[in-house]
């Protein structure tokens, strides 16, 4: 294929709404593959263990695929793996840690036309798609650059009055449980991802609501970018269903709401406190704006270390 | 033959090294006999007329009467502290703000003989401690936190400075007045006015503090002091206009206070538990070693949420260092908190007291083994022995849950490995201890313990510039140093 027949398909694939997937066959001789969109779990890609489905429905309200309708135990099997995960991602180099977020920037990159494609199911005009893609590639960078500077700025060395060398550092606080900014497509999971990981810690996140296949396909790119198996987890499904479950979680320790419901976030925060998991509540943030980016992100994810040691002979 | 006699002669601890008592006077302490609200910068009644006893727990004596804060009380001190925000504390230059905050350390400078003592009566901490390490402490956190005032913007690169309203604080007995200065500091240099509540066992030196700030000039109703137990506390954590809630205290109430907040936009900060473990291994310097433990448990009757209360030896010197353990605990002296001879002094409070035993007899019937000093304990007042069990296990009550007390469990281990996951082996994670020569390892397990504070080859030492606070369930958040300013501001990017 070569560029202008891709745009092609692209484009019409977008017009006709039933998705590069379905459409195949009035367009070609050959009937094209659909792709089944599973869950990313333990670096793997199974179906969700409940059985059920969602139809996931383009702008136009024709079905564009079905998405697995992520369960509790399926989010219970990623805190597993996340845990599991978690003291190897830690252990890494902060350059290792960098490199690996600008190989998932690399792989974006190239695969950005299905990102572009898939963003407008989504109800994004093509101009709107390519740009969150673009934003998107640009924020995994941003963060790849943070990994080994982050550390450096909110570290410290304290002068303490008695005879002992004293430092502070950040750590990451352990597993992430969060809920993706339901409305901001591929950028907002990416906004949330990439600080989170950028940090040493591993996590578990609630794929957009408004976007869940770019959200498995993005599990892709995160599956070719040499990131261990279990530091993100993705799971499709409903906040409403979920968010609970997210903040419940004994072996959890930190949790995320990004979406819109004051309700739900009352509730995320009264159960974060079973385990005193740190709360995290953000609203009317423009992902798109700088705003959207910020070392502040990384810290909320992050625990201050205090190392003592006496000076002497 | 006597000349060989004479040369044989061995230390009797029962009667060579006994010491002559060492009371400090309390002749200058001149307590009221009641103790009214700090609201507005005045002393007024409770709105409900009650008092309630504030008692000497070495003694049972009585010291004071103490004004019990119901929500009108609360409400009073939260508009004062906003009408002070808005008026002038918010809009004061900074450099003057800092100015009346170390005015306040030097106050307490001056006063911290006296301060010192109220302490040690209250509270029942040794005077040695009272006088050499929370005083001047509390002093330091004024002064260094004084100076952060007009120099905010530098904290936090790419953030302005905004402050937040009145912050709402709620401390604890274990360091009464230094808790109050690891509150208070931050909150006035970051711009915020304060309504505290000190515990109900410990409220003295609290107040001793508002008239500090009295005598300081500090602007009426930058920061309000309510007494009162539990239910003044709430009436703090539930009042709309507060924006921030700083509490220290136990897990359990931390996770109350947490659950209150859900839905509302008040930034928190939780200083819980802990059940800390100290880690000996086998290359460490032992003498050194069995005096930090001694200090990271029995430091203030074991009445610290950092305490080394368990202790993992690495197998290989386990006899030996239970051995010096058990011969140092003999030494320490029980008694008197005003005595400067005293190691341990008066448990906190009979309620505090019951659960120690409690909980010791819980460690009793799972089949711990139990160890106390021989020491004597005077008849009135609350006294604990300093205690030591072996032969526990990781899923022990006594070995999982806090006793706040002078109780330490001991474990045993082989590897490096062996001893992180059994230090992390707690939904806890304050603060942890490690003991060795060897740089590499000390490295290695600092690194991997979770907790917010580890010593290295030192034990419970605090500093206004380094800051402290907890993983898990020990808490949200970081107090003191320049961490422990972010607590105090906005997030303005």
């Amino acid at each position: 294929m070569d560029k202008n027949t891709k745009e092609e398909t692209i484009k019409k694939a977008a017009s006709n709404g039933v998705s590069v997937n379905g459409s195949g066959k009035a367009n070609s001789e050959r009937l094209k593959v659909l792709k089944t969109y599973k869950l990313y779990i333990d670096g793997k890609f199974p179906r969700t263990e409940s059985g059920h489905y969602f139809v996931f429905k383009d702008g136009q309200g024709k079905n564009v695929a079905n998405m697995c309708h992520g369960s509790r135990k399926d989010f219970r099997d990623a805190v597993v793996a996340a845990r599991k995960a978690q003291q190897g991602w830690a252990d890494k180099s902060a350059y290792n840690r960098g490199q690996i977020l600008y190989r998932m920037a690399e792989v974006l990159e190239g695969r950005s036309e299905q990102f572009v494609a898939e963003l407008q199911w989504s109800g994004l005009s093509a101009r709107e798609a390519s740009l969150q893609v673009e934003q998107s590639i640009d924020r995994l960078i941003h963060y790849a650059g943070w990994t080994d500077k982050f550390i450096q700025l909110f570290s410290s060395v304290n002068p303490v009055e008695s005879s002992h060398f004293n430092f502070s550092v950040p750590e990451p606080t352990g597993v992430v449980a969060a809920i993706a900014p339901p409305a901001s497509g591929l950028l907002g999971l990416i906004s949330v991802i990439a600080p989170i990981i950028a940090g040493g810690n591993t996590c578990v996140v609630l794929a957009p609501e408004g976007a869940p296949a770019p959200a498995i396909s993005f599990a892709e790119v995160l599956h070719s970018s040499d990131l261990p198996a279990g530091v993100v987890n993705l799971i499709t499904g409903f906040e409403k269903e979920l968010a609970g479950h997210f903040s419940l979680h004994m072996d959890v320790n930190a949790v995320w709401y990004c979406g819109n419901v004051a309700e739900h976030a009352k509730l995320v925060q009264t159960n974060a406190a079973d385990n005193v998991k740190r709360a995290i509540i953000t609203k009317d943030i423009k992902w798109n704006s700088a705003q959207g980016q910020s070392p502040y992100f990384i810290m909320k994810f992050q625990e201050i270390k205090t190392t003592w040691h006496p000076i002497g002979f | 033959m006597k000349k060989k006699k004479d040369n044989n002669v061995t230390l009797n601890f029962d009667t060579d090294w006994s010491y002559a008592p060492a009371p400090e006077s309390t002749g200058n302490i001149k307590l009221k006999d009641k103790y009214d609200h700090f609201i507005n910068g005045k002393f007024v009644a409770p709105s409900s007329g009650k008092y309630f006893e504030t008692i000497n727990p070495s003694t049972e004596a009585k010291l004071a009467m103490v004004a019990d804060a119901n929500a009108a009380d609360v409400d009073k001190a939260v508009k004062a502290a906003r009408t002070a925000y808005d008026n002038v504390w918010s809009k004061m230059k900074p450099s003057e703000r800092a100015k009346y905050i170390y005015r306040i350390a030097r106050m307490m400078q001056e006063r911290a003989r006296e301060l010192s003592i109220v302490e040690s009566m209250d509270g029942g901490k040794p005077i040695r401690e009272s006088r050499d390490i929370d005083i001047p402490l509390a002093a330091a956190h004024f002064f260094y936190y004084a100076g952060w005032a007009d120099k905010l913007e530098f904290a936090f690169p790419g953030r302005k400075a905004q402050s937040l309203g009145v912050a709402g604080q709620i401390i604890p007995w274990n360091f009464p007045l230094l808790m109050a200065a690891w509150k208070i500091a931050p909150a006035l240099a970051a711009g915020n006015t304060v309504v505290l509540k000190p515990a109900e066992t410990t409220p003295l030196t609290a107040l001793l503090l508002a008239e500090i700030m009295q005598d300081a000039g500090l602007p009426a109703g930058v920061v309000n002091i309510v007494t009162g137990a539990g239910a003044t506390g709430a009436a703090i954590v539930n009042h709309p206009g507060i924006h921030k809630i700083a509490f220290t205290g136990s897990t359990d109430v931390g996770k109350k206070i947490q659950r209150a907040l859900a839905g509302t936009d008040k930034k928190y900060t939780l200083e819980l538990g802990g059940k800390a473990a100290n880690i000996i291994f086998e290359d460490a310097a032992i003498d050194q070693a069995v005096e930090g433990i001694i200090n990271g448990i029995f430091f203030n009757q074991g009445h610290v949420c950092c305490a080394g209360s368990r202790l993992f030896v690495q197998e290989s010197v386990a006899p030996k260092v239970i051995r010096k353990l058990k011969d140092r605990i003999e030494t320490l002296i029980v008694g008197s908190p005003l005595d400067k001879n005293t190691d341990i002094g008066a448990i906190n409070s009979k309620m505090q007291l019951n659960k120690i035993k409690e909980l010791v007899k819980i460690g009793v019937d799972e089949g711990g083994e139990m160890w106390q000093s021989s020491c004597a304990l005077p008849k009135k007042g609350y006294w604990f022995r300093p205690t030591l069990f072996t032969g526990v296990a990781q899923s022990s009550r006594i070995v999982q849950e806090e006793i706040f007390g002078p109780v330490l469990a001991i474990q045993t281990f082989r590897t490096v490995d062996e001893a992180i996951e059994k230090a992390n082996n707690t939904p806890y994670g304050l603060s942890g201890g490690v003991w060795t020569d060897k740089g590499s390892r000390i490295f290695k397990v600092t690194s991997n313990l979770k907790a917010g504070v580890v010593w290295a080859n030192t034990y419970n030492k605090f500093d206004p510039t380094s800051p402290f606070g907890g993983y898990k369930e020990s808490g949200v958040g970081r107090e003191g140093g320049l961490h422990g300013l972010d607590a105090y501001l906005q997030a303005m990017e």
